[in-house]
């Protein structure tokens, strides 16, 4: 692992949680629920590049999986989320 | 050569995430917010898994990531086309040139 890598790495897992926090603070503010949804959505996303990053940042490949996980969550998150507001979910 | 590729790549990655995070918060609508949030992210975990891909150099890994990108490529437009049907079903108005935010 060099310093160039490890210096990028670290780069990276801090600009995707500065993502992170900016959707967050949509989340929180969104004026309608379709907007919640699109920042759950986007964090799901984020937090899939963020282990994708570990993964190289800590040099082992067993947090990929994790991000697979990850992945799936945030779809079926959005999938569920969607659907309830489809049916007169609380807006 | 590899370690530079590599840090190019995550560079870029990271910054297509925090270009869509800016567009969600900045963007008037829950249309344009979308189209931010779902493109670019989509984007910028496809190069991250890229970085992936070429750091660890190993057949598994390489096919790990390459599942997550197609997974993302499958889901993500699936998503944000669900949640615009939905926001235009509740009655939620695109933004308009002359609207005052």
């Amino acid at each position: 692992m060099s310093l160039l890598v490890d210096t990028c790495a670290n780069l990276s897992l801090g600009l995707i949680t500065l993502g992170i926090v900016l959707s967050t603070y949509r989340l929180i503010r969104g004026p309608d629920m379709p907007d919640r949804a699109v920042a759950l959505d986007l964090i799901g996303i984020l937090c899939v590049g963020f282990m994708a990053v570990y993964t190289i940042a800590k040099n082992d490949a067993a947090y990929l999986p994790a991000g697979m996980a990850v992945a799936l969550m945030a779809f079926l998150g959005t999938v569920a989320f969607a659907q309830y507001l489809r049916h007169g979910g609380d807006r | 050569m590899s370690d530079i590729l590599v840090s190019i790549l995550m560079l870029i990655g990271s910054l297509f995430s925090v270009v869509a995070a800016l567009g969600l918060v900045r963007f008037p609508d829950v249309y344009t917010r979308m189209h931010a949030a779902t493109k670019a992210g989509t984007v910028g975990v496809l190069f991250l898994m890229m970085a992936v891909a070429l750091y660890f150099d190993d057949g598994a890994v390489t096919a790990r990531a390459l599942l997550v990108s197609a997974f993302f490529l499958l889901t993500s437009p699936v998503s944000a086309h669900m949640i615009g049907d939905v926001a235009h079903k509740l009655g939620i108005k695109a933004w308009a040139q002359d609207d005052d935010e």
